[in-house]
C-alpha cells in the first residue's frame, strides 16, 4: 500500500472513532434532555406556591422589605453568569456570556460598579482567563443543578446584598442564563433577581412580578387573594418567605440552563457527527483516487517494461 | 366537604389529595385544620404534618423549613425538604 492511501486510511479510522464518540455524546444529552425538563416541571408547583403567597403578603399588607424595595441609589451590582461546567455545546457557553457581557457594558455605563459571580467551569475559566475579578464561582453542578446549590448561592447572595456598599455589598443583583424554549430553540437572557420587581396588578394592588416562563402557574397571579390571616404576623411571613422566593427563583434558572446545556450538547454533537460522515466519505474518495492512481502507475509500469523489454528483444 | 390538601418539596410534589384534616406545628403552636378554615398563611416551625385523608388513612409528612396556606379548603403545605413517613 502506498505511502498516500495509508494516510487517508489513517485519517478515516481516526475519524470513525471520533464520530462513535460524538455520537455516544449527542445520545447521552438526549436523553439527559428529557430528565433536565421533566425536573424544571417538577419544581414548577414549589415555585408556583411561593409566588403566589409572596403576591398575597406584598397584597394585603403594607410590610416594607428591603428586598422588594428599590435602594435609594444603586452603587454596584452583582452578575450572576449561569454557564456549564464542560464545553462540546457549540456556542451555548459564548452566547450566555455575550448576553452577560452585555449587561455588564450597560451597568458599567450607567456608572454602576460590577461584581461577577459564576456558575460552571466555562464562566469561571473565561473571566480568569481574562484577569476580571470573580467574587465567588461555583462549579460542579451545572448538569444536574439540585436545591441545595441554589440555597448556596441565594445565601451567599442575599449576604452581599445586606452588606453595606463601602464593604463591597452590592444593590442590586442580576442573573445571566441561558432559557430552554425547547430541544431545538434557546435564549440567553438576564434578569433582575434583588430588589425584586414590582409591578401593579390588574385589581391595582401591587405585586412581584410572576416569571410566568419560568415556570407554569396553575392560576391566574392576578386574581384577587382571599383575606389571608398571618402567623405570626405579615413580617415575620415575608421574611420567612422572601429568601425561600429567592432560592427557587435562582433553582428555576438553573434548571432552565441545565436543559438548555443539554439540548445545545446534543444539536451540537449532531452536527459533529454529520460532519464526521462528510469527512468520512471525502477521505474515502480520496483515498479511492489515490488507489486507482497507484494501479493506474503500476500498469503503465508494467507496460512500460514489457514495452522495453520487448523492444529490446526486437532488437537482438 | 372534604380538604384539598397539596404537599411540595422545593424540586417535586410530595403528596396531593382530599383530606378530612391536617395538623401542622406553626411557629405560634399546633395547628388543625378542618373543612370551612379561615384564610390563613403561616409559617411552618419544622416536624410533622399530620393529614388524616378521606379514606380515614392517616398520613404524616415530614415538613422542613416552610409554610402553609389555606383558603377556600385548599391546603398547601409548602416545604424546603418533604417526605411521608409512615406513622
Amino acid at each position: 500500500m502506498g505511502a498516500q492511501q495509508r494516510v487517508f486510511k489513517a485519517k478515516i479510522n481516526s475519524t470513525k472513532s471520533l464520530r462513535k464518540i460524538f455520537k455516544a455524546m449527542e445520545l447521552i444529552a438526549a436523553s439527559r434532555i428529557q430528565k433536565a425538563v421533566s425536573r424544571v416541571k417538577a419544581a414548577s408547583p414549589y415555585a408556583t406556591a411561593l409566588t403566589r403567597a409572596v403576591s398575597a403578603v406584598a397584597t394585603q399588607s403594607n410590610v416594607e422589605h428591603t428586598l422588594t424595595t428599590e435602594p435609594e441609589q444603586i452603587r454596584r451590582s452583582a452578575v450572576v453568569v449561569l454557564g456549564p461546567d464542560r464545553g462540546f455545546a457549540g456556542a451555548y457557553a459564548a452566547n450566555v456570556i455575550r448576553e452577560a457581557e452585555e449587561l455588564v457594558g450597560l451597568l458599567r455605563d450607567s456608572g454602576k460598579d460590577v461584581a461577577l459571580y459564576t456558575v460552571g467551569g466555562k464562566a469561571e475559566s473565561y473571566y480568569t482567563f481574562r484577569d476580571r475579578k470573580i467574587e465567588r464561582s461555583w462549579t460542579g453542578f451545572s448538569e444536574a443543578p439540585s436545591i441545595e446549590n441554589a440555597r448556596e448561592i441565594g445565601e451567599t447572595l442575599l449576604e452581599a446584598f445586606s452588606r453595606d456598599y463601602e464593604d463591597g455589598g452590592v444593590d442590586e443583583i442580576y442573573l445571566a442564563y441561558t432559557r430552554y424554549k425547547s430541544a431545538v430553540s434557546r435564549e440567553p437572557e438576564y434578569r433582575r433577581l434583588i430588589p425584586l420587581e414590582v409591578v401593579e396588578a390588574e385589581d391595582g394592588s401591587s405585586i412581584p412580578q410572576p416569571r410566568t416562563e419560568l415556570r407554569q402557574p396553575s392560576f391566574d397571579v392576578d386574581q384577587v387573594f382571599p383575606l389571608y390571616e398571618f402567623e405570626p404576623g405579615a413580617a415575620e411571613v415575608l421574611d420567612a418567605l422572601l429568601p425561600r422566593y429567592i432560592d427557587s427563583r435562582i433553582l428555576a434558572a438553573l434548571l432552565n440552563a441545565s436543559a438548555a446545556e443539554q439540548s445545545a450538547r446534543q444539536q451540537a454533537m449532531n452536527t459533529a457527527v454529520d460532519n464526521a460522515d462528510e469527512l468520512i466519505k471525502t477521505y474515502t474518495r480520496l483515498a479511492n483516487t489515490a488507489r486507482q492512481a497507484e494501479i493506474t502507475q503500476e500498469i503503465t509500469e508494467i507496460v512500460g517494461g514489457a514495452d522495453a523489454l520487448a523492444a529490446s528483444g526486437a532488437g537482438d | 366537604m372534604a380538604l384539598n390538601v397539596t404537599v411540595v418539596a422545593a424540586d417535586r410534589g410530595v403528596w396531593s389529595g382530599e383530606a378530612r384534616r391536617v395538623i401542622a406545628r406553626t411557629t405560634e403552636g399546633e395547628m388543625g385544620i378542618l373543612p370551612g378554615h379561615e384564610p390563613v398563611l403561616a409559617i411552618v416551625a419544622g416536624g410533622e404534618v399530620r393529614i388524616v385523608t378521606a379514606d380515614g388513612e392517616h398520613l404524616t409528612a415530614r415538613a422542613d423549613g416552610g409554610f402553609l396556606s389555606v383558603e377556600n379548603d385548599r391546603v398547601m403545605v409548602v416545604a424546603d425538604q418533604a417526605e411521608l413517613v409512615d406513622a
